[in-house]
């Protein structure tokens, strides 16, 4: 394809600033929740001694994992050399960055000694996979940032495809981290399967797919830049097919987890009698988060639709927190298993689904983290030359139909 | 060497190894059976804390070990230290559970707290080494390096840590305890490592009941090994194996 | 150039100006830190001049023997630092972490350093008789001292500087 250029937005238009404006008070209304949660304790939040991690770790996980996911666009061109997508590595590269930085802000102002982040910084239990995914993701932070120093810089583009190589794989590690989290956990029902770690790598990629299709198509159709149909089909198709990935990750762990007796009861929950866990997972996971975009993207009148486009990515995204949602706060909600056989009764809520309420200032640092990473990267476009200038099929393929 | 002296030097390594052994075997033995250790000892895995729960003797109604907990470690309703935590929020360390059974309807009763499990995987999982297991099998919490981020609440197996949700005032000072931190069981750790037992044990045994009972897992002559060893006992979720340190009769 | 470009450098002058000044006026006005003058006859476990600069390093490697390995020498423990370091505040009761007369606020509230060992260890003594077993009125030997449900009376403080009793 001809060489592109790369050109950073205007950035003076009245919607731009009103972009940053709203997404800088989301931001303000996190930080302000944040001294709240922390000058207060956690008193003040909808989590309990039952349910430990609520909607701030909801978001955070579901950044820190589409983050893993958005690097796919520069990974499949460095790495699996389609060349088609080279324009939009940088981005990704960018958009990867944020959203990480985004989800880890939130779960550290979670914490309950936040001011304790050095300590957790320098010592380190070496069995904890919460350690390693420390160290997975400063060390993604390094190396995506190395990688896209090496795309952005000319002399440097022939080692572009190492760099790709290594933040791939890296990153496959980090997800598989971040699924195991949970998926190491023997206590609860919902947990303790070894499927978590690669569902977690799918939904990566359909999560972070669906956050840069956003991204990118609103960058492009904001500042009247064209957005080919080559590629618009390519990040079409690909969604469809992570969304069918996802399917079948989601119905082989159920599947596994419905044969075991021992795990019927948490199926049962999840899939029946939960109230807002089923309600979530079929509606909000399933039907939002999956059947609906299906169709969007594979229905053939709607092939060549930016706004079917942008309608299943965010109903993906939907979906994806929802998906955490049941994951995170359902698994804690559904009592541990520790006298089969017996109803279980006590002053510290044993035996009964636990209950939690989320709270305002958990939403207000939740959309905070979440705006935080969105106007990193409005403001990364401005400031770097991220965004080719056209990726109409003249420029990217001159040859190629769409 | 020649093989003359290599022999001989042999020889001369073993006797003086043997001469040694001698010596210190009798400081090991005195060590082993010296219940109470001086405070500048440091605690070593030639003991083996444990508690021994009979759930027959246990009643239904009786929650004394609870209270003593709540009055040693500074926890719970009477010092109402929590002013602004909701009931799900407030800390418990040690709670009465009450079972049913579903099939045939039995019902029994037994304090719940931290098992102190030989392979816990609440330590496992502390990203920062906080949660940790000391030489004489107590599991505790270094709160100096927690960072709260309750890992290891997700990980427990028997729900047995809490998290402080507000600032406390009017802590034990021999008990430490503070917002942003994750707390369980300690044992009373602090009675333990003078001689003492737990204020549970203490208070259940006091009281009459004959419910619980603690001492030295690693010690033959210790009474709670002598029962464990006559009538046996179980673990709560024995299937993972984690080899906790309060065993159960009568489940 | 122009007046608009003029007027902002000035004001960023200034404002420089004043961020620099601003240090000096840290010293001014800040009393000096009263300490607590200890009882006549008692020392600290160490010189006072090493206290002051080690205490945390002594604090510091203490914990980890008694957190990690149950060491509970009595020399740098906190429980025995509070033990005898609490003095009165204005109300006669044992001052409390966050009043200027506890004992470790009066330098660290002059230095600007936030204490964190408050937030989990009890920052007075469960028992303010500890340092004398004074045996509340019941010996012929102190028979006027009373106490209030743990904190010390001001009579009773009174009582206790003046005679110099040792622990």
């Amino acid at each position: 394809m001809k060489t592109l250029t790369y050109k950073v937005i205007d950035g003076n238009s009245k919607g731009y600033l009103a972009l940053l404006a709203i997404l800088g008070l989301f931001v303000l209304a996190g930080a302000v929740a944040f001294f709240y949660m922390e000058h207060n304790g956690h008193w003040v939040t909808g989590m309990n001694d039952q349910v430990v991690w609520g909607i701030p770790h909801v978001f955070a996980v579901f950044l820190i994992v589409s983050a893993s996911g958005a690097l796919n666009v520069a990974s499949i061109s460095s790495v699996f050399n389609r060349k088609v997508y080279k324009p939009l590595a940088p981005l990704s590269a960018v958009l990867a960055i944020t959203l990480l930085l985004g989800g880890l802000t939130i779960l550290v102002l979670d914490l309950g000694r936040p001011d304790r982040l050095i300590v957790a910084m320098t010592k380190y239990n070496f069995k904890s996979i919460f350690a390693w995914n420390m160290l997975l993701y400063n060390g993604f932070l390094a190396i995506v940032g190395v990688y896209l120093w090496f795309m952005l810089e000319r002399k440097m583009n022939q080692y572009s495809r190492y760099a790709g190589f290594a933040a791939f794989f890296w990153r496959l590690i980090l997800t598989t981290g971040t699924g195991a989290i949970f998926g190491f956990l023997v206590s609860r029902q919902a947990y303790d399967v070894a499927i978590m770690a690669p569902m977690f790598i799918i939904m990566s990629f359909a999560y972070g797919l669906a956050i840069f299709n956003i991204v990118t198509i609103a960058s492009y159709s904001w500042t009247n830049r064209q957005l080919g149909d080559v590629i618009f089909e390519r990040l079409r198709k690909l969604l469809g097919i992570f969304i069918g990935a996802v399917f079948y990750f989601v119905t082989v762990y159920h599947l596994t987890k419905l044969y075991a007796t021992k795990h019927h009861g948490v199926e049962n929950f999840i899939l029946l009698h939960g109230g807002v866990y089923t309600d979530l997972f079929w509606l909000g996971q399933v039907v939002i988060g999956m059947l609906i975009p299906a169709i969007l993207v594979f229905h053939p009148a709607l092939a060549k639709s930016r706004r079917a486009l942008v309608t299943a990515s965010a109903l993906v995204i939907v979906g994806g927190i929802s998906q955490m949602y049941v994951t995170i706060i359902g698994g804690q909600a559904y009592p541990m298993v520790m006298f089969p056989g017996k109803i279980v009764e006590s002053s510290f809520f044993d035996g009964g689904i636990k209950s939690y309420i989320p709270s305002l200032p958990e939403f207000a640092l939740a959309f905070g983290g979440f705006a935080l990473s969105l106007i990193m990267v409005a403001l990364a476009i401005k400031i770097l030359r991220l965004l080719p200038e056209s990726l109409s099929d003249a420029e990217i393929a001159p040859h190629h139909k769409a | 060497m020649s093989r003359q002296e290599t022999d001989s030097s042999r020889r001369q390594f073993l006797g003086q190894a043997a001469a040694a052994g001698l010596l210190i075997a009798p400081g090991v033995m005195l060590y082993k059976v010296a219940q109470a250790r001086t405070p500048e000892m440091p605690a070593s895995a030639i003991n083996r804390w444990g508690m021994l729960i009979d759930t027959n003797k246990c009643a239904t109604g009786c929650s004394d070990c609870v209270s003593a907990c709540q009055t040693e470690n500074g926890w719970g309703g009477k010092n109402s230290n929590e002013k602004h935590s909701a009931i799900t929020q407030k800390a418990q360390w040690i709670r009465k559970v009450k079972l049913t059974d579903k099939l045939s309807g039995y019902v029994q009763s037994l304090p719940l707290m931290c098992q102190h499990c030989e392979s816990p995987p609440c330590v496992d999982v502390c990203p920062t080494g906080a949660s940790m297991k000391r030489a004489d099998g107590l599991v505790l919490v270094d709160k100096h390096i927690c960072i709260g981020c309750r890992y290891c609440m997700m990980a427990c197996p028997y729900k047995a840590r809490s998290f402080v949700h507000e600032t406390l005032t009017g802590q034990k000072p021999y008990a430490p305890r503070g917002k942003g931190t994750v707390e369980a069981c300690t044992m009373c750790v602090q009675r333990v490592d003078t001689g003492r037992t737990p204020a549970c044990v203490e208070a259940c045994s006091g009281e009459g009941h004959k419910a619980m009972y603690f001492g030295d897992l690693k010690d033959p002559a210790s009474e709670i090994s002598k029962r464990l060893k006559k009538y046996g006992g179980s673990e709560i979720r024995s299937d993972l194996d984690l080899n906790t340190g309060v065993r159960y009769q009568g489940l | 150039m122009a007046y608009s470009q003029r007027l902002s450098r000035k004001a960023i002058a200034w404002l420089v100006g004043a961020i620099l000044v601003l240090p000096l006026t840290a010293s001014a006005g800040v009393p000096v830190p009263v300490i607590p003058k200890a009882k006549a006859g008692t020392t600290c476990v160490e010189p006072a001049n090493i206290m002051r600069r080690e205490h945390m390093k002594f604090i510091l490697h203490h914990r980890e023997e008694t957190v990690r390995q149950g060491i509970r020498t009595k020399k740098f423990s906190l429980k025995e630092c509070i033990a005898c370091h609490n003095a009165p505040d204005k109300s006669g009761a044992v001052a409390r972490i966050g009043t200027p007369e506890h004992f470790c606020s009066t330098c660290h509230n002059y230095a600007a350093v936030k204490i964190d060992c408050f937030e989990c260890h009890a920052d007075k003594p469960a028992n303010t008789h500890y340092r004398h077993s004074l045996a509340e009125g019941k010996t012929p030997h102190h028979p006027g001292m009373k106490s209030e449900d743990k904190v010390l009376s001001t009579k009773t403080l009174e009582i206790i500087t003046a005679k110099g009793e040792k622990q």
